[in-house]
């Protein structure tokens, strides 16, 4: 084997993709193929589209892993640092957002309303970057963002979603 | 003249006074969200989007027309005066606007920019009115192999002018795809692949895959960066006017950068970027007349034919959407998204079954660029200001804006897990180097294709030659591959690697 003494990964970038769509690729045609009726090319069933679809992926998944083993890149194709902070706080403040909002029945978490939820929103938005939290900062920018959705989402637009808590509105 | 009087039918609908104010309030929306730093078409459009549910269909597309164009005129205003594109399609622009600005000429390279894209934008609306019949007709021929293959030409397209490695963009696309199909199979009944989790029994909502690829993906990518020096030339605005030699240098520039715009941005594609790349391009191999500064250093016709081009390119861009039903880009595949949502089955058909709806959007393009002129110019001020608000002002509120965008879509709170699922998503693909775009692509036309597939195949009795023995379709394929053999060209390969390094 010509390479089988340096098989290194050439480009992290395109290795972690190419296994990215080989496994997506995988789980769809498998599940196709598993669940649904596949049926011929005359008379497609369910499953025929994404099985060859699936396998595809898989193949092209492969194609990319096989060329980060083999091409060279000039910085080793680095991922780099995650960015788990502003991660973590931008997709939390987003999730929180939602969970106040409606409430989560299953979890018995009542809904909270707009209100509080958007000042659950920019407390944990401001933390995303190291430099922004200040409990004046939220008060401020989360007393403005109220008062403005209240403004546009439910007087203009009339949307329907609850404003206050459930258990002070009795609603 | 026809041509004539379906204008005036798409006048009355679009002068309409509601449909002007919906127009207006498109455009600053657009240009305010656009303005922003890293914010492009696409995310602008995703997270604005949910703002037209509640508008009758005709002041719902209208208004997000001028979403669509108020984001590319604040783009350029961003890549002038920040040197920090908001899009792909204004990455050249940068190149001698800042310089412009830098030495104190940012008033003239705004306003070539404004004129120029309106300009273009006229040329733009004529060549789509007067093209959208005779293509349509043509439609009213394709079969279903016809339409699978210009699927096919469509994919393709965005492959070859998404930037990076070809491999990742199939991929991507095919990803694309397979998402589209998460949800009720039309054809058999059968739920597929929703895990058994109720809410996606009705596929995965668009909104909340473009908003968390493009929105928040954006917004974590922002953050991650260390906050760079901006330098905003904010006093140095001044003079909007160009001078007459301004003119004279600009004129023939702007022309042919929208004819250049007008014909590529009709192919499937990320057709705006490729149009002011190319423009560009095409003014740095004109000679320098005597005394003018070299592209690259604050020349005039590095800012107007980039910008014509990309104005007129993402005017004709809405042809094939129009007529054949077809998006040719990421933008307009959430306007099949935004015209689903309004019960509206994009396609030639559109044009007969709603006409007032169909020059009504055409007709408002037009209005649309207009108002950007007349508005923006004088409002530069504003949105300068705006560059200077802190980034840690700016970013709670774009995040409440997408988060209660994607709420009130199905007011379902699982809308907003989905969308944060996208969003992890959209930033695992830009630390790998994967572009979304080919992905919001393929998950717009995955039901599309499996449909027609399915159809032609049923037809030739599962005979796949048929898509090789109909010429029409045969032809398409032809595009499509002789595209694919383009990009593996070395010479064009080296190219397009470094087209966005270019100096």
């Amino acid at each position: 084997m010509f390479w089988s003494e340096h098989v290194s990964i050439k480009s992290q970038k395109d290795f972690v993709s190419g296994l990215m769509f080989t496994v997506t690729g995988a789980a769809f045609a498998w599940n196709s193929a598993m669940s649904y009726d596949i049926g011929s090319a005359s008379q497609m069933g369910p499953g025929f589209f994404p099985m060859a679809l699936g396998l595809v992926l898989v193949m092209l998944g492969g194609f990319i892993m096989f060329f980060s083993l083999v091409v060279e890149t000039p910085d080793g194709g680095a991922i780099g640092e995650v960015a788990w902070r502003p991660l973590v706080c931008i997709l939390g403040a987003n999730l929180l957002f939602g969970a106040l909002l409606g409430g989560i029945p299953g979890a018995g978490l009542p809904a909270f309303g707009l209100v509080v939820a958007v000042y659950a929103l920019t407390a944990v938005a401001l933390l995303a970057d190291g430099s922004s939290f200040t409990f004046r900062r939220v008060l401020e920018l989360g007393s403005i963002m109220a008062a403005g959705s209240y403004l546009v989402f439910i007087t203009l637009l009339h949307l329907p979603m609850p404003v206050w808590p459930a258990f002070v509105s009795g609603f | 003249m026809e041509l004539l009087a379906n204008l005036a039918t798409g006048f009355a609908v679009a002068a309409n006074p509601i449909n002007l104010l919906y127009a207006l309030v498109g455009c600053l929306l657009g240009t305010l969200i656009g303005v922003l730093p890293g914010i492009g078409p696409v995310a602008t459009i995703a997270m604005l989007l949910p703002a037209t549910y509640a508008l009758p269909p005709e002041s719902a597309l209208i208004m997000l027309a001028g979403i669509y164009y108020g984001a590319q005129y604040g783009g350029s205003t961003t890549a002038i005066l920040v040197n920090l594109p908001g899009e792909s399609s204004s990455v050249v622009t940068t190149l001698d606007g800042y310089q412009m600005a830098r030495l104190g000429r940012a008033g003239p390279a705004l306003a070539a920019a404004g004129l120029g894209s309106f300009f273009a934008g006229c040329v733009g609306t004529l060549l789509l009115a007067g093209f959208a019949a005779p293509l349509s007709d043509m439609a009213f021929a394709f079969g279903p192999a016809e339409y699978c293959a210009l699927m096919v030409v469509g994919l393709v397209g965005a492959v070859v002018l998404a930037s990076g490695s070809l491999l990742k963009a199939i991929a991507m696309i095919i990803l694309g795809l397979l998402l589209g199909l998460v949800g009720t199979d039309v054809n058999s009944g059968i739920t597929r692949f929703s895990m058994n989790i109720p809410e996606l029994t009705d596929g995965i909502g668009f909104v909340a895959v473009a908003m968390g690829l493009f929105g928040y993906a954006e917004i974590i990518t922002n953050l991650a960066k260390n906050e760079t020096d901006r330098e905003v030339f904010t006093a140095k605005v001044q003079g909007l006017l160009p001078t007459p030699e301004d003119f004279r240098q600009m004129m023939p520039a702007v022309l042919r950068g929208t004819v250049l715009g007008s014909v590529l941005g009709v192919l499937p594609g990320g057709g705006a970027v490729l149009a002011s790349f190319a423009a560009y391009t095409l003014e740095k191999k004109i000679k320098l007349k005597a005394g003018e500064v070299p592209l690259g250093h604050g020349n005039i016709r590095g800012v107007a034919a980039p910008e014509s081009a990309n104005n007129a390119g993402a005017q004709t861009s809405f042809i094939p959407l129009l007529t054949l039903g077809i998006p040719p880009n990421a933008v307009m595949a959430l306007m099949v998204g935004a015209m689903t949502i309004h019960n509206i089955q994009p396609g030639p058909q559109v044009m007969t079954v709603n006409p007032e709806l169909f020059w009504g959007l055409i007709v408002s393009m037009w209005i649309g660029n207009l108002m950007l002129i007349i508005l923006n110019l004088p409002l530069i001020g504003i949105w300068i200001k705006l560059l200077s608000v802190p980034y840690h002002y700016l970013f709670p509120a774009i995040v409440l804006f997408c988060a209660i965008g994607v709420y009130t879509t199905n007011n379902a709170t699982f809308d907003i897990g989905l969308v944060a699922f996208f969003g992890l998503a959209g930033y695992v693909f830009s630390k790998l180097e994967c572009e979304p775009a080919p992905l919001l692509l393929g998950f717009i036309l995955g039901p599309m294709m499996e449909e027609y597939l399915k159809r032609a195949l049923q037809l030739a009795r599962g005979d796949w030659s048929v898509f090789i023995t109909r010429p029409l379709s045969a032809a398409l394929l032809a595009i499509a591959v002789i595209l694919l053999l383009l990009v593996l060209l070395p010479a064009i390969k080296a190219k397009r690697d470094q087209a966005f390094v270019e100096d």
